[in-house]
């Protein structure tokens, strides 16, 4: 094994190693958090920090081939599909009045009479 | 002509994904983009539904290197709030205004909003946004009003 496989080898375990520990995070605050909103925003690190960390460290493993450029291609759609995924859930719980919690000293926007659903 | 590109560039992606390339595979493949390109001209006649990308390339590329590190900086404030035992979290919805006139534009912005942790884009109202923020700030809307800016920017002429 030459030096410069190492290197790349050291580098794509690193990264899929702290991208695991994200996951593991967002897993951790799906539970500690109190309520449905605060959840989502849990789970979005899972899907940004954790997903691109372990597509970059799956990419070194894989070196110069086709299966970079497809690994490449599932982050995009990654990329893509993931807010879009998360943004219907939550404007389907606004949708049946399900309301975040307000922190104190906090006034949500008024909502129309439409936002009801 | 567009029919062509259409084909082009769906045998090219069918390749790129088979990796094998035997004469029936690249028979399938050349089937199956026909096929697609049959179904999307059928629709084409329901809907008549297309769009341009009204976008530049060149700004495009250096709002994800900004992007990125906001991914990062966002990130490393979420999982703070995980960690630290007392979970200081300050909810809050909030309206941010927009000034993107694509609705390339207006996508960009919302799916920024929600892919940096912290801030979910909960619904599109014209041209306003309501978004749940994790941990509110005063600074908040500085810094929704600075993305906008940044993908407005990467915007080009012609937009309806």
């Amino acid at each position: 094994m030459t030096v410069i496989e190492t290197i790349v080898e050291i580098l794509s375990w690193f990264f899929m190693v702290s991208g695991s520990i994200f996951v593991l995070i967002g897993a951790i605050g799906t539970l500690r958090f109190p309520d449905f909103w605060s959840r989502l925003h849990a789970v979005s690190i899972t899907e940004s920090a954790g997903m691109i960390l372990l597509i970059i460290g799956m990419c070194l493993q894989a070196g110069p081939t086709l299966i970079t450029v497809k690994l490449l291609l599932i982050g995009i759609f990654l990329f893509l599909t993931g807010p879009t995924s998360t943004h219907a859930v939550a404007d389907a719980a606004l949708v049946t009045g399900l309301r975040p919690p307000e922190s104190e000293g906090l006034k949500a926007e008024k909502l129309d009479e439409d936002d009801n659903g | 002509m567009r029919n062509i590109g259409v084909i082009i560039i769906l045998f090219a992606l069918w390749l790129l994904m088979s990796g094998i390339y035997t004469p029936m595979l690249i028979g399938l493949g050349l089937a199956a983009s026909l096929f697609s390109l049959y179904i999307v001209r059928r629709m084409d006649a329901v809907d008549g539904a297309r769009f341009s990308l009204q976008m530049s390339p060149i700004r495009y590329s250096g709002y994800i290197v900004w992007f990125m590190g906001e991914v990062v900086r966002a990130n490393w404030a979420v999982t703070k709030i995980v960690l630290s035992p007392k979970m200081p979290i300050k909810q809050h919805l909030f309206l941010v205004p927009v000034t993107q006139k694509t609705e390339l534009g207006k996508m960009l912005f919302a799916n920024s909003i929600t892919l940096t942790p912290g801030t979910i884009t909960v619904r599109v109202k014209d041209d306003r946004f309501l978004v749940h923020a994790l941990s509110f700030s005063q600074d908040d809307h500085a810094a929704t009003a600075d993305m906008d800016a940044r993908v407005t920017a990467c915007e080009t002429e012609g937009g309806k």
